[in-house]
């Protein structure tokens, strides 16, 4: 192997490690994420831990083998062995329901009344189901309610949380941020300023835009905006709050980041901004996934070897099984000197980040079974 | 007769696609990581045919275009991207890009149908662009919609602008797509009446005539093939024409079904392949055959799972095309393959 392979990741010291508290699994849209998640939540209770797991649209089969098709965005027990109960594990999962952890922020936050009016406004139903960065930003949300219960119960001694497929890996750790930022926004102050009623505010600027926002939008859609905005504006401080405390549950020690991706350009390169960015923010990066990796072939035959050969027999035999087997290898050999390629690219750029390779299953991962192979081989040849 | 034919083609405004005639616009939706955006670039290329200008628009704001071919990250205006797919003849027409992000998109609709340049900073600096397009309802999805439509209905009073014989959409995932291209349908809800509103009919009648296709990209998993079932389902719901399934990164089909069952099963005969590549003078030992049985058992079994999901999707009565998964990965010349292979099976 090449001089610039990556330190391993020891994924079995990680979740044996009593210190940690908080795994979070993310990188870009579907390389792998829930299903990682769910794995080290198995593979850690089946080691003695009270886990539980908070996954984002799991693919159903999945959903259904953990048992956790309803949505109704509390954690309900999956069934494990005896001798993991005996052992002091258990696993609780959880799929998120993003508008309903909106919902019961809203709620808690405000008076029924007020609460009412908030979740009725065409505003605010915007912003709960498609304000790009929102399922991010319930998550974490999410997050902060699951620890702040476990600490208070000591139900859980770790929690696993999986991410949603962002447009950007980014997304999710500019989410709270930005959607904080933006309720505080100059903007927001403005609309609120007349109902405030000294119209100190009211400069020239301002009815240069409102003017334009009326004609563009009619004059209904901006009191729409008034009435969302002034309703909420209590909040404000709130989400400011809350949003703080979970970015500096994400930097403490007990947390520990994995970087999912799959070996293509795309995915490597998210990785690569998500593990520069976590490192810019002093959140606890543990290591990197790179999940699907295509199996090693099992010969050193080259790939030019084989389709020469192959060629070769289908000239006198189109249907020549031999041939298939050979284009078959050929192809593995490239994808995986592909694949190698991209890998070392990191490891060299990111020398420090310590990795696990995990194959790709020839078939789904839809099961505990499933599961459990993949947590053995996130675990590595020393875990299994 | 002939020669009038091929003149008659040649010359012929509007659409290159035998299967979709009548499409103008070709939106390019599937589950995220399934292939859009290189199937989006292939479509452009095969679309592109002689003495035809093809668009190849983004809306994500990722830059996949420049990525893809290799290029300057996109301004907000159309540029010559390359040269499409040739023909037999050798000729080929042009495509040509453009980066939508729904600022741009918002300042220039104040330009041009409200003469609001000074006022239209002024938004910007108190934070009203920004509002506008990442929290006021569907407002950004109507900004992207908005300039797509003005690009597909574009016409010689646009003078310095190119008209296009079809624009090719990098749309968002399946899971959202039906929400993007409904929104001018939605808005009437918030903007009751004025200008907003008639400009929403007018895309939405767009987006809803055959002038319009919306293609699904899935690969043979579960879960995408799930998603694109679910996805023509919303779309059909919300009266958006869906066009075609492609089927992309398929594995190569080269051992039949009677031989993927014998190596399921482990029956293959280790010693006739033994023969045959030492025919095909490969250097042979029974190892070397262990070993690519080995291989194909992995290849069998996700064989044998994308034929569970071909089925699937063979029975969502939808026009379906496949393209191979490329070992090399997606480079230009990949990309003019897969083009190649779309204009086969005439979906271009
Ligand atoms: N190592 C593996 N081998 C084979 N299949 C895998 C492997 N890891 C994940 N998969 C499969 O890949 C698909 C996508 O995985 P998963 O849902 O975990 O990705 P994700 O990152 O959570 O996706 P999204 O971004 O859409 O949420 C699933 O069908 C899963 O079963
Ligand atoms: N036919 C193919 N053969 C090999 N690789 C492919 C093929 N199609 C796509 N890919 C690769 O798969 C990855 C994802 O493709 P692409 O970016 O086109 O998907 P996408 O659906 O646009 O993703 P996103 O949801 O992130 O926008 C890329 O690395 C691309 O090069
Ligand atoms: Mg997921
Ligand atoms: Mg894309």
């Amino acid at each position: 192997m090449s001089t610039r392979t990556a330190p391993v990741l020891d994924i079995d010291a990680l979740l044996d490690d009593r210190g940690t508290g908080i795994i979070v699994c993310c990188g870009s849209g579907g390389v792998g994420k829930t299903t990682t998640s769910a794995a080290l939540a198995l593979r850690a209770a089946e080691r003695g831990r009270k886990v539980v797991v908070l996954t984002i649209d799991p693919a159903r089969r999945l959903a259904q083998s953990m048992g956790i098709e309803e949505l109704d965005n509390t954690p309900r027990p999956v069934p494990l062995s005896t001798s993991t109960s005996e052992e002091g594990g258990s696993l609780d999962a959880m799929m998120l329901d993003m508008k309903r952890t909106f919902d019961e922020v809203v709620e808690s936050q405000a008076n029924p009344e007020k609460a009412q009016q908030i979740l009725q406004n065409p505003f605010y139903v915007a912003l709960s189901s498609s304000f790009a960065g929102t399922q991010e930003y319930m998550a974490m949300e999410k997050l902060g309610q699951i620890h702040r219960q476990a600490q208070k119960d000591g139900t859980y001694d770790l929690i696993v949380v999986d991410t949603p497929p962002s447009r950007s890996a980014l997304d999710f750790l500019d989410a709270p941020e930005r959607l904080s930022s933006f309720l505080d926004g100059r903007f927001i102050r403005l609309l609120l300023a007349p109902a405030r009623g000294p119209a100190r505010l009211m400069t020239a600027g301002l009815s240069v835009v409102t003017n334009a926002l009326t004609k563009i939008l009619g004059a209904q859609v901006l009191r729409d905006m008034q009435t969302f905005v002034a309703a909420f504006d209590t909040l404000f401080g709130g989400f400011r709050q809350r949003a703080e405390k979970t970015f500096a549950l994400l930097q403490a020690d007990e947390t520990a980041f994995l970087v999912v991706a799959t070996p293509e350009p795309d995915a490597m390169r998210e990785a690569e901004y998500f593990v520069d960015r976590l490192t810019d923010d002093d959140m606890p990066l543990a290591g990197l996934v790179v999940n699907r990796a295509s199996p090693r072939p099992r010969t050193d035959l080259s790939a030019e070897e084989a389709i020469t050969a192959g060629d070769r027999l289908r000239e006198s035999d189109p249907e020549s099984l031999a041939a298939g087997l050979l284009r078959l290898h050929a192809d593995r050999v490239r994808i995986v000197e592909r694949e190698t390629q991209i890998r070392q690219r990191f490891a060299a750029s990111h020398p420090q980040v310590a990795t696990a390779v995990v194959p790709a299953m020839a078939g789904d991962v839809h099961d505990l079974e499933g599961l459990r192979e993949i947590g053995e081989l996130l675990a590595g040849p020393a875990g299994a | 007769m002939a020669i009038l034919a091929i003149v008659s083609t040649r010359t012929s405004p509007g659409s290159a696609s035998p299967d979709w005639p009548q499409v103008r616009l070709h939106v390019v939706t599937g589950k995220g990581g399934t292939g859009k955006s290189t199937v989006a670039a292939a479509l452009a290329l095969a679309l592109a045919r002689s003495g035809r200008n093809v668009l190849l628009c983004e809306v994500e704001g990722r830059q996949g275009i420049a990525r893809m071919f290799d290029v300057d990250p996109l301004p907000y205006a159309e540029r010559r991207l390359a040269k499409g797919l040739l023909d037999e003849t050798g000729h080929a027409g042009q495509v040509h890009a453009l980066h939508i992000d729904p600022e741009s998109a918002l300042l220039e609709y104040l330009s041009i149908y409200y003469k609001l340049g000074r006022a239209g900073r002024a938004l910007d600096k108190f934070g009203v662009i920004d509002f506008a397009t990442t929290i006021a309802p569907g407002v950004r999805d109507v900004l992207l919609t908005g300039k797509v439509y003005e690009a597909v209905v574009r016409n010689s009073r646009n003078k310095d602008a190119i008209t296009y014989d079809a624009v090719v959409l990098d749309a968002p995932p399946t899971g959202r797509i039906a929400q993007f291209l409904g929104v001018n349908s939605e808005l009437a809800g918030l903007a009751r009446v004025g200008p907003i509103k008639s400009q929403a009919d007018k895309v939405m009648d767009l987006l809803r005539s055959p002038r319009t296709a919306v293609h699904l990209v899935t690969v043979l998993e579960e879960m995408p093939v799930q998603e694109t079932a679910d996805g023509i389902a919303e779309l059909r719901a919300a009266g958006l024409p869906v066009g075609g399934v492609v089927v992309n990164q398929v594995r190569p089909r080269d051992i039949g079904p009677a031989a993927l069952e014998q190596i399921r099963a482990g029956e293959v005969d280790g010693e006739a392949v033994a023969a045959e590549l030492t025919r095909a003078r490969v250097d042979c030992d029974a190892a070397l055959v262990d070993h690519l049985l080995a291989e194909a058992r992995d290849h069998a079994v996700r064989r044998e799972l994308e034929e569970e999901q071909h089925e699937v999707v063979a029975a969502l009565d939808v026009p379906t095309y496949e393209l191979p998964r490329l070992a090399g990965g997606v480079d230009r010349g990949g990309l003019l393959d897969l083009a190649a292979l779309m204009r086969e099976q005439g979906l271009a």
